[in-house]
């Protein structure tokens, strides 16, 4: 037996789990939120093949990004003299590369969607740039807020990369993931399948949250 | 702003281990209950429905040693040939392995772990344990470090524990992670005394990449060492003793569907042309033989 159904290593492992998502969804979205409204809004050329990269990388199998970010933080890579590789940085790094591309493409589509009627509006209230962006992000809010928890699902259920870049050092860069992986491989399959309904539960108390916020923000649509 | 983002997240990640804890409370009801069969062995010799099968398919439970090292690879082959029957491996750690066959999933389990094989057999699972071959456990570390090449177990690990040299563990009940842990209980020595101990909690393989990257030690077997295409600087510090040999057993299921081809597997393992075909394994291509035939 690893541990009893709750005790503090699981504690810190949740804690740890939680910490690595909130940290890369927010960098994410700090990322991928700008660059999906200006994807839409730019012109260029090559912009549809921008579009089609993106919605590609939204498809890149973790194991894959977990592999090239070891690549570039192993001691003989590009970013070795850092130290990065098997610490919590890792994780983010490589969450982060799977994370904005799904938050840019969904923020990106909505936009496309409904943007430029919104973009043509602030105009002829004659807003400036600043304050479109503000009243694009507001009206646009609804979407955004699915990106973010969207990718906020994503990070906190991603397994391959982490454990890449990880390494699943126990205390250190153990997830409720990398440890149902692990308790699985030690044949503990009852104690991976609990870690297995607390990860499910905490996602759903995310989604509930989501959805309070969400209701709100439709309310003040309406007072609009 | 940055302060309404900061409550906004606590209340999140408050929500978030309320619900949880809650969760917990509703919880020893799910864990228990799947607990499988306790005691699954009454049907014993499995009775051979009408005809006794010929041929089929059995399954092998075993390490991650056997199969990364290419060992099984090389052998199984001539199992086909030689009895007909067709065989499925499943390579997991020994103390997965193990479980599947506690679960009835394998026929036959090829592990490294003499206390887990013989807990394994006291429980009723398989009738009796086989010694198949052996190869032995190596300590590796970085070529620059402080311990020089020796074949004292007792003083290297120690060296580790009181040094604060960095050392991998595998941490996943393999045959390996397991020989570490006797080793160091033999020794009376806590390896988390050591600040630069940690586990990660997988394959050899990924803990001998990992080893490399952090100029770290750890426990290895020699065939998967051996096999590891790239070992950086890593060398062998220690090597030859008693305390590293490694002995892998090879039992049949109890509770088998297919009684005949376990045993085929079993007589087949055991026989002296099966024996000097795994000693023949990795000779041509690492100039020794990763594994030593016992049976």
């Amino acid at each position: 037996m690893m541990f009893e159904i709750l005790d503090a290593e699981v504690l810190g492992i949740i804690t740890l789990t939680l910490r690595m998502t909130l940290f890369s969804t927010a960098i994410s979205s700090l990322i991928g939120i700008p660059l999906g409204l200006w994807l839409d809004s730019a012109r260029f050329a090559g912009k549809k093949l921008v579009v089609i990269i993106n919605r590609t990388l939204m498809a890149s199998p973790p194991v894959v990004v977990g592999l090239v970010v070891y690549l570039l933080l192993m001691r003989n890579g590009p970013f070795g003299f850092m130290g990065l590789l098997f610490t919590f940085e890792a994780m983010v790094i490589a969450q982060v590369l799977l994370l904005t591309p799904i938050i840019c493409g969904i923020v990106h589509t909505a936009s496309a969607r409904s943007a430029e009627g919104i973009r043509l509006f602030a105009r002829t209230m004659g807003a400036n740039k600043t304050q479109t962006q503000l009243l694009l992000i507001k009206e646009l809010g609804n979407d955004i807020f699915f990106a973010v928890v969207t990718g906020f699902g994503r990070a906190m259920s991603e397994v391959g990369a982490i454990m890449i870049v990880g390494g699943n050092i126990r205390h250190q860069t153990r997830t409720m993931t990398t440890t149902i992986s692990l308790l699985r491989g030690m044949g503990e399959i009852h104690q991976a399948i609990f870690l297995g309904a607390v990860l499910m539960l905490i996602a759903f108390s995310v989604q509930m949250t989501a959805d309070f916020f969400r209701k709100r923000e439709r309310a003040s649509d309406e007072n609009f | 702003m940055k302060k309404k983002l900061a409550t906004i997240l606590t209340i999140i990640v408050c929500l978030a281990l309320i619900a949880t804890l809650a969760g917990c409370a509703a919880q020893p009801a799910p864990t228990p209950p799947p607990a499988s069969e306790p005691a699954p062995a009454q049907t014993q010799p499995a009775p051979p429905p009408e005809e006794p099968e010929e041929t089929g398919e059995i399954t092998l439970a075993t390490t991650t040693s056997t199969a990364d090292s290419g060992l099984l690879d090389f052998i199984l082959p001539n199992f086909t040939e030689v009895t007909g029957w067709d065989i499925r491996v499943i390579s997991v750690g020994t103390g997965a392995a193990l479980q599947l066959g506690r679960d009835g999933e394998a026929d036959v389990v090829l592990v490294h772990a003499r206390s887990e094989e013989d807990r394994f057999v006291a429980e009723g699972y398989a009738p009796r344990r086989h010694d198949v071959m052996y190869n032995d456990f190596v300590i590796v570390g970085p070529s620059d470090g402080p311990i020089a090449h020796n074949s004292d177990v007792a003083a290297t690990f120690t060296a580790i524990l009181e040094q604060n040299l960095p050392f991998i563990s595998r941490g996943d009940n393999s045959g390996t992670h397991i020989r570490e842990l006797d080793i160091w209980s033999a020794l009376d020595l806590t390896p988390e005394d050591n600040a630069e101990y940690i586990e990660v909690g997988q394959g050899m393989g990924a803990t001998l990449g990992m080893a490399v990257e952090t100029q770290s030690y750890t426990l290895a077997d020699r065939a998967t060492w051996l096999a590891y295409p790239d070992v950086g600087d890593l060398v062998i510090v220690c090597e030859g003793s008693d305390l590293l040999l490694n002995p892998y057993g090879v039992m049949l299921v109890s509770t088998t569907l297919h009684p005949v081809g376990a045993q085929a597997f079993i007589d087949w393992m055991t026989s002296p042309a099966t024996q000097e075909l795994i000693g023949s394994f990795g000779v041509e291509q690492f100039g020794q033989p990763l594994f030593f035939p016992e049976a």
